[in-house]
């Protein structure tokens, strides 16, 4: 399966060059872009590991393809994902996120069910990858 | 030539008997509204023959504390305070017969943090007053000070997207069809296909509640089943619009509280349960970290004609007070009433930190929503992939698309359907964000984005042109004059 994760996640691999113009888009509206890479990519682990702190004041979009990929580098089996913060008042968070690197093979995840009472079920969704211990995933 | 606003001797105020309310106070045109007043715009129509000014200071009077006749327990009260004044009184461009009037209240006379004692003055009785053919309420300037009295939306725009880990793009959702007569386990499986498919939510709609082809239970237990297995399949949060209207609060509250066992992010109302029962729904979201859906189900009943009734952007400022997440809002290009211009206006309520005066998008106040919350709007009704670029174009990157038919009727099913619609979405936000001019643009970025996605290209041969152009009942009176260069 792929995780579709991120906002272009049903669209074919991103380029370095397609990375770097929606970067600069990034930039160009006054967002910090960071890299972040996981290997546990479960839909709820909002704390991927950075790359690095977000790339504040940077103004060249080259430079976080860069990062990009001397991540893919040390990880290039793991998820790397692009965000940009906005800092403006009234939102304060994440503009844009996607996904730029992932393993060769994902296995995706498993849905646990629980009976519970009546007709009810707890659900719990859990990634076949992380069942191993981190680091040694994919 | 004297106006009727001239200051009567007590005595002369107060004798027994009738008076016209624009010598009662009703009517101060040089009154210069406090920053903490609440003002009204109405557009009244008054019968022919009635003074469009005394109409006004009629409304004033009826909103407030007039009744027909002089009463002389006024004098027991600060009557000159409680009396909303009507201060403005203009002709309707291009409406003959049609008068904008400017009504200012005094803040002491709402209480804090109520909509139905809020709606009870504004639209209580004065709609049927007889003197006036119509009167519709366009809009309100709320003061921070009242602002300050609701919580506003529960989890708001930015917190919405947190918890969704979806950032950068509209949210996708579909509404289950046929919206009344499947059983919950077959309800289920459309669920399940269209958040597998790539939508991040589906959609209850407004008068599926709990029938005898479908009991609540039932329903709520299917669909988290099948968010369940989407996420699993996709890595995604997934979501369906659970919707909890029933009969009473007692019953609201039992299925919003199965919803939350169940693990649902969101929960659904419509807006015919009344601002009361959204209030307080609104309170248990917020208690429980729900997102919380409206659906304005009965709103065009006084919404759609220009001459009688509240203004959808009236009603949108009441729903980000009342404290809802999400609300349909039009489309612009589907099959719903929306004027671009008029839709822009009730987008721009929702969503910014401040509204200025913006005539040409029906918005007469400049206003300031001291920080509460953002509304997430919803589009809704008779759009499909092939309208992406006018959809991005005209409602933003902060809006759910709700491809209901442009889904679920996809010639390859239910799954195509929502793959379609989310390859056409990022493909767009891809291409806007790359700098491309995507509105002239947008039909050959959606062909490209086609040929890595032969759902898209069916979806985009079977609803080619499908447009529905007519003439918009609810637009702006004010139009911006292209200036010439």
């Amino acid at each position: 399966m792929k995780i579709r994760q991120g906002a272009f996640s049903f669209l074919p691999d991103l380029t370095d060059a397609e990375i770097h113009t929606q970067v600069q888009y990034c930039i160009d509206n006054g967002w910090a872009v960071s890299v972040e890479y996981t290997d546990d990519p479960h839909p709820r682990n909002t704390y991927w590991e950075m790359w690095g702190h977000p790339m504040f004041d940077n103004p060249d979009a080259a430079a976080a393809v860069f990062e990009v990929n001397e991540c893919r580098k040390q990880f290039g089996d793991y998820y790397i994902r692009v965000i940009a913060f906005d800092s403006t008042h009234g939102w304060e968070s994440i503009k844009l996120s996607f996904i730029v690197n992932r393993p060769k093979d994902e296995p995706g995840f498993h849905v646990s069910r629980e009976e519970v009472k009546g007709r009810s079920m707890r659900y719990s969704i859990k990634s076949y990858a992380t069942d191993k211990p981190e680091g040694k995933r994919y | 030539m004297p106006d009727g606003s001239e200051k009567l001797t007590a005595k002369a105020r107060y004798s027994a008997g009738v008076l016209e309310y624009k010598k009662m106070g009703y009517w101060e045109p040089d009154y210069e509204p406090k920053d903490t007043d609440i003002i009204s715009l109405f557009r009244i129509t008054p019968q022919d023959g009635v003074d469009p000014i005394e109409a006004a200071a009629a409304v004033a009077g009826e909103s407030s504390t007039a009744t027909w006749t002089v009463v002389w327990t006024d004098r027991l009260t600060a009557c000159d305070k409680y009396r909303a004044k009507a201060y403005r009184v203009d002709p309707v461009p291009n409406s003959p017969g049609q008068y904008f009037a400017y009504i200012a209240y005094d803040l002491d006379l709402f209480e804090p943090g109520s909509i139905a004692n809020l709606t009870a003055s504004i639209i209580g009785n004065v709609f049927g007053f007889k003197p006036l053919k119509a009167l519709r309420l366009e809009d309100m300037r709320l003061p921070i000070a009242y602002i300050k009295t609701f919580n506003g939306p529960a989890t708001g725009i930015v917190v919405e997207r947190e918890r969704l880990n979806c950032f950068g793009r509209p949210l996708l959702g579909a509404t289950v069809k046929p919206k009344l007569g499947l059983s919950g386990r077959n309800y289920g499986r459309v669920v399940y296909e269209a958040l597998k498919g790539g939508l991040d939510f589906t959609k209850d709609d407004e008068n599926i509640n709990s029938q005898p082809f479908m009991h609540w239970r039932d329903r709520f237990l299917y669909c988290m089943e099948a968010v369940n297995r989407a996420s699993a399949a996709t890595g995604e949060v997934k979501g369906t619009y659970l919707n909890v209207t029933a009969g009473t609060m007692e019953e609201m509250y039992k299925r919003a509280e199965f919803a939350k066992d169940l693990g649902s992010v969101i929960i659904m109302i419509d807006l015919v349960i009344g601002y009361t029962a959204i209030q307080s729904m609104a309170n248990w979201a917020r208690d429980n970290d729900m997102i919380l859906h409206l659906h304005r189900a009965g709103h065009s009943t006084y919404t759609r004609q220009r001459n009688h009734g509240v203004s959808f952007r009236v009603i949108a400022k009441w729903m980000r007070l009342a404290g809802v997440d999400h609300i349909h809002a039009g489309t612009v290009v589907g099959k719903l009433e929306g004027d671009p211009a008029t839709t822009k206006g009730f987008y721009d309520v929702m969503r910014e930190e401040y509204n200025p005066q913006s005539l040409e998008t029906g918005i007469f106040f400049d206003q300031h929503w001291a920080s509460l919350n953002k509304m997430m709007p919803v589009a809704s009704g008779g759009i499909h992939a092939g309208q992406m670029h006018q959809l991005v174009h005209y409602l933003g990157e902060d809006v759910v698309l709700q491809f209901g038919g442009g889904t679920i009727g996809h010639p390859q099913g239910i799954q195509a359907g929502a793959e379609a619609n989310r390859v056409a979405l990022e493909a767009m936000i891809f291409a806007r964000n790359a700098g491309d001019d995507y509105m002239q643009n947008g039909p050959e970025i959606l062909a490209r984005a086609a040929k890595n996605c032969t759902p898209l290209k069916q979806a985009l041969d079977v609803w080619k042109g499908v447009t529905f152009n007519y003439e918009s009942t609810d637009a702006p009176d004010f139009v911006v004059t292209p200036t010439t260069s």
